[in-house]
């Protein structure tokens, strides 16, 4: 067990109500110092209603909640303090410069002008904008707005930074340059709670995933070992399957997903099923490859379409 | 179950005013433009045009030239329209569109501070349109001083009052293009039948009743008597009232914003 003064948050029986309708039920987690925690989840699984609690925008329902030590309902002032958030939605301040957004967000943290400046300065060399400082940011592209968005997050040196989807929308370039950027804090030991559903974007950043849906946590674990526990290590599809091989793989007793139009095995270490699998069935319809997360996620999330 | 008391207020709502004051500086001329020029068409118009039909109204004993009249009553809509349409549209727009007030929330600011530093905004910008607006009705000798000069603090009073039912819109309507309603049902007759263009005892007297819930008629009368240097302590009711109307509405704007936002 970790040690409880390691916890940057801790959250017990976390719950939250709308009305009937339960979008997080009583959840407990944990997130260490210098951590980058992943929340995975379908749409709709609860993955924001959970981290707007967790910057105290959100009252929780039920249970409690620690930041920082710190318990959410009587410290919330505290807690934002030492918080950086990137919601999901862009809310740049159209009606300012870039330089001007990071130094209005200063203030709210009681950052003095002139420290404030230094700041901002150093934020948009890292995030490489500063040639953009005195722009309006309705005329940045998506993907530099998100960077906006990310150092504005970090001007008041946060301990923590939560990240709601952080690279929704934008292009695989940008979408790296966020990685970049993101993969830079955390070597320098930020701890950082983001929610996703790109399995790219978990595998390469996160140190622990925990996979929610229907406001529950289903999993939790590094990702790897979530891969190796819940989808094997090597996996055959087989694309059209024959009825004869439908039931063959039925009969072995393997970890598999019948779908209409294909079937998914998913292996063991050392397993020599595929091999003989593949000799006496697959032409070219078959595909082996490495597990990924994404199997982990479609196998615990099903394959119904949300929302 | 929401959480109605306390207020989560402190001093923080100025950062809130002071973001809206950098905006406002950014097109500072534009806002400057408006009080400065409006006056003039109104009374060209009025002054000009009307008081040739019209002569003279008489106003508690003195006679009084129609654009003598209808001077302070433009301060008194100044007033009203700024903080008014502060606290719908453009809050509006900052709350719905731009995400303005999500992103402060995520800082150690509170949503009661958010809408407070939203309606002392509103307030302030009453107070800035009145200032220069009394400047320009000055240069026409309408204004009397030093009583004229009570006029500053009343605009920023009026703007609380204003500002306040206006945000209780914002916190209650769906949709940006609702506010027509209000408008319709509460601004525009308070413009015309607050005593603002004619004297509201010519009217049916459930009328006069009526006008004097509006907080417009207040702040039309107390506007007119400091303008013509008329001081006496029945204006006191006025300010009471203006007082009693903010004191109602800026603790509603609060728990309408946050029945709306909070979740």
């Amino acid at each position: 067990m970790p040690n409880p003064a390691h916890y940057i948050v801790e959250a017990r029986n976390l719950n939250k109500q709308f009305g009937e309708f339960v979008a997080v039920r009583n959840i407990s987690f944990h997130l260490l110092r210098g951590e980058c925690l992943g929340l995975l989840g379908p749409n709709g699984a609860g993955k924001t209603s959970t981290i707007r609690m967790l910057y105290g925008f959100s009252p929780m329902t039920g249970g409690t909640l620690k930041v920082f030590g710190i318990d959410m309902r009587t410290g919330w002032r505290a807690i934002r303090f030492g918080i950086g958030v990137c919601q999901q939605e862009n809310n740049l301040d159209p009606d300012l410069t870039v330089l001007q957004n990071l130094e209005v967000f200063a203030r709210y943290f009681d950052i003095p002008t002139k420290s404030a400046r230094e700041k901002a300065d150093r934020l948009l060399r890292f995030i490489a904008l500063e040639n953009r400082k005195n722009d309006k940011v309705t005329t940045l592209s998506g993907g530099m707005m998100r960077r906006v968005v990310l150092a504005r997050a970090l001007i008041n040196d946060p301990e923590l930074l939560i990240l709601d989807e952080p690279t929704t929308g934008l292009d695989p370039q940008s979408r790296h340059q966020v990685w970049e950027r993101l993969e830079e804090l955390r070597s320098r030991g930020l701890s950082i709670l983001l929610t996703t559903h790109n399995m790219d974007e978990a595998e390469r950043l996160c140190d622990r995933l925990i996979i929610m849906d229907h406001g529950r946590i289903l999993v939790q674990g590094k990702p790897s070992q979530l891969i190796r526990e819940y989808a094997g290590r090597d996996v055959v599809e087989v694309v059209e399957p024959s009825p004869e091989f439908r039931s063959h793989v039925k009969s072995l007793n393997l970890m598999h997903d019948n779908l209409d139009h294909r079937i998914i095995i998913y292996g063991q270490e050392g397993d020599r099923t595929f091999e003989k699998m593949t000799g006496e069935y697959c032409r070219d319809n078959c595909i082996r490859r490495m597990a990924t997360l994404e199997d982990v996620f479609l196998r615990l999330t099903g394959r119904e379409l949300r929302e | 179950m929401t959480k109605v008391l306390p207020f989560n207020l402190s001093w923080r709502f100025v950062r809130v005013w002071q973001r809206n004051l950098i905006v406002y500086r950014r097109i500072w001329l534009v806002n400057f433009f408006v009080p400065l020029l409006e006056p003039l068409l109104y009374l060209a118009a009025f002054g000009i045009g009307l008081s040739a039909l019209i002569g003279t109204v008489s106003f508690e004993g003195r006679e009084l030239s129609y654009t003598a009249f209808i001077a302070p009553a433009l301060l008194a809509i100044t007033i009203m329209y700024n903080a008014f349409f502060e606290n719908t549209y453009a809050s509006f727009v900052r709350m719905y569109y731009q995400k303005t007030f999500d992103a402060m929330l995520a800082t150690p600011l509170s949503l009661d501070e958010v809408i407070t530093g939203e309606i002392i905004w509103g307030a302030t910008k009453s107070l800035i349109a009145t200032a220069i607006m009394l400047a320009v009705i000055s240069l026409f000798g309408l204004v009397r001083y030093p009583h004229g000069l009570l006029i500053l603090p009343l605009a920023f009073l009026g703007g609380i009052a204003f500002g306040s039912v206006g945000m209780v819109f914002t916190g209650t309507l769906p949709s940006i293009d609702m506010f027509n309603l209000p408008i319709f049902l509460f601004i525009s007759p308070m413009f015309l039948f607050s005593g603002t263009f004619f004297p509201i005892d010519g009217l049916p007297v459930w009328v006069q009743h009526l006008a004097i819930a509006f907080p417009l008629t207040h702040l039309v009368t107390l506007t007119r008597h400091l303008c013509l240097g008329m001081f006496g302590t029945h204006l006191l009711w006025g300010v009471g009232y203006l007082f009693l109307f903010s004191l109602v509405f800026y603790p509603l704007a609060l728990l309408t914003m946050r029945k709306r936002l909070i979740h």
